[in-house]
């Protein structure tokens, strides 16, 4: 078993979510209770990982990060590292893919809060913050929930972004997704399968576990 | 300390003011989409208007540069669906309204309310446990929590049962005595104004058709609009003339009617006046024309109908064909005076019982 991909697809999962889940929430929030002329463009450009081909964003992302980009040559000014074929490239790669997979589930969830929700605990004497922790997020958990799974078991079999943006460096950028193609094309068949079902069932099993939760919260809640 | 309410805006439309009495229970009537709900918010601070000066006493809720927000006025709010939080027990809903206190202290108020509003016992259930009486009550708890100088409530009995609803304005009359707080109730039904509240606010395309005791609004109409919306159907145009003593008489059509109301009126010409149904008097067909009997009409009976204890009487007074007055009984008279269709019979109206409306008031809108 090739224990280095699935420490780093893990790491790389962990670290992705921990980025983007906050930023998810308040931007889910923000689109899902305010309404203005550009937001489709907005929904749009957030949902475009979902159709364009891994290798257009990783094409575009790789040349983001290359020492002739602004960006790239920020970086490296500052850290004194590439982003490109590094374990941080794959993260910023990693936390643009996932934005819908992340924003999408919030969005829907504070969506579901009907504004009477809202305006009771305004008139409840809520702060802002008050009402965000003990109204808002309780309320939709399910959605932050079925977001943090969704981005978790996404990152771990990301495949496309990831070759283009990291390569294939063992311990730095190779996930379990890399590793398996690595496996196959060195017609390592055994190693490949082992970890293409250690893959399948982390995915069925975070993915089954986080429906089973959820329905359990929507359930205990439902009716109103 | 009354609430003063001057409020303008665009979309919904409102040009209101008016002053809602301390520790009394206004209601604020009006068919849908007359503004009422978004005044009811505007007070809340909920609704930002194009204009709000709202007052109580001096402290200043809106007005020039200022703008309190919803969670720093004293008000408790019942919307039409509650806004219950899903998430929480009945005593964490109530809770929450209680962040300012001490843990300790909290729970101990929390519990009062509980037990003012009457849902003891139902502490633990969430709210899709509860019934739509329960509800209702557990968000009257949450609303009384923080002892709001002003209590919102916002058709609060449209979602309950018939029978539930008499028994929660009974519980509302109640609380209120123990409260004192001054309670503005937006409604659409008459007889909920009627039962629940002292002093009324008919309000139409968000303007204030009439204000006064809800005793005085519901029987004298000041405007054909309000009459309508009163649901009073005897509204009839006769010609104004003076009277020998200086007293208004009304033409209508081949009679005289006799009215004490002033009005605003005051010239000859053509008015409208209302006459309530229950002030339509059946005249015993042997009784003496007295002096006591004021503007005796001669009408045929056109139709009648027995509806809920009450007789509903359509009866057409004679030389005015196309104008059919209705008068309401109780059922028992009919047994004492006998009224079947076709018959003539002889009503009165007194004289302070014919309202003359102000046809001014409408027009201006």
């Amino acid at each position: 078993m090739d224990w280095t991909a699935i420490v780093l697809s893990t790491k790389l999962a962990l670290v992705t979510l921990l980025v983007l889940l906050p930023l998810a929430i308040f931007t889910a929030r923000w689109l899902a209770l305010t309404s203005f002329r550009g937001k489709p463009w907005i929904e749009g450009l957030l949902a475009l990982p979902l159709v364009l081909p891994p290798t257009v964003i990783g094409y575009y992302l790789l040349v983001a990060m290359g020492s002739h980009s602004p960006l790239g040559r920020w970086f490296e000014a500052f850290t004194g590292q590439t982003l490109a074929f590094s374990f941080n490239g794959l993260v910023v790669a990693s936390v643009l893919v996932n934005i819908p997979f992340a924003v999408q589930p919030v969005q829907r969830a504070f969506e579901a809060i009907s504004p009477d929700i809202h305006e009771a605990a305004k008139c409840c004497g809520l702060s802002f913050w008050q009402a965000f922790r003990k109204i808002e997020i309780p309320l939709a958990w399910p959605g932050i929930l079925s977001a943090s799974v969704m981005t978790f078991a996404h990152t771990m079999g990301e495949f496309g972004v990831v070759l283009m943006v990291g390569g294939n460096i063992p311990g730095e950028t190779q996930t379990v997704a890399i590793a398996i193609y690595d496996k196959v094309q060195s017609f390592d068949q055994a190693s490949a399968g082992m970890l293409a079902l250690l893959l399948l069932i982390i995915s069925l099993v975070t993915i089954a576990v986080s429906y089973g939760l959820v329905e359990q919260l929507m359930r205990r809640r439902r009716s109103l | 300390m009354s609430l003063v309410l001057d409020l303008r805006h665009d979309g919904p439309l409102l040009d209101f003011s008016a002053e809602i009495p301390e520790g009394q229970i206004t209601a604020l009537v009006g068919p849908s989409g007359s503004g009422k709900t978004s005044i009811l918010r505007a007070v809340a601070g909920l609704l930002r208007v194009k204009f709000a000066r709202i007052a109580l006493g001096g402290e200043i809720w809106d007005g020039e540069r200022i703008h309190r927000l919803t969670r720093e006025r004293p008000i408790g709010l019942v919307a039409q669906n509650y806004g219950l939080f899903p998430h929480l027990s009945v005593l964490g809903n109530v809770e929450t309204a209680l962040t300012q206190l001490a843990p300790v202290d909290r729970r101990k108020r929390a519990l009062d309310c509980i037990r003012l509003a009457h849902v003891e016992g139902l502490e633990g259930r969430r709210p899709h446990e509860l019934s739509g009486g329960q509800r209702q009550r557990v968000a009257l708890a949450r609303a009384i929590a923080r002892d709001p100088k002003v209590l919102l409530l916002d058709e609060p009995f449209s979602a309950v049962d018939r029978s539930t609803r008499k028994r929660l304005y009974l519980e509302l009359r109640r609380l209120h005595q123990q409260l004192g707080a001054t309670i503005l109730l937006v409604t659409h039904d008459l007889d909920e104004a009627a039962q629940l509240a002292s002093h009324l606010i008919l309000i139409n395309h968000g303007r204030m058709l009439q204000a006064g005791a809800t005793s005085e609004v519901l029987t004298r109409p000041g405007s054909e609009r309000a009459a309508r919306l009163l649901d009073i159907p005897n509204v009839f145009p006769a010609q104004a003339v003076s009277g020998p003593s200086g007293q208004t008489l009304l033409r209508w059509g081949p009679h005289t009617l006799r009215t004490s109301d002033r009005g605003t009126v005051g010239q000859n010409g053509p008015v409208k006046f209302a006459v309530l149904p229950q002030n339509v008097l059946l005249v015993k067909a042997d009784k003496p024309w007295g002096s006591h009997l004021e503007n005796p009409v001669p009408v045929r009976v056109q139709e009648v109908i027995t509806l809920g204890g009450e007789i509903l009487v359509w009866l057409q007074p004679l030389g005015l064909p196309e104008l059919p007055l209705q008068m309401r009984l109780p059922e028992r008279a009919l047994r004492r005076y006998p009224i079947t269709v076709g018959s003539e019979v002889t009503v009165c109206l007194r004289a302070n019982e014919v309202i003359l409306l102000d046809s001014t008031r409408d027009q201006a809108r």
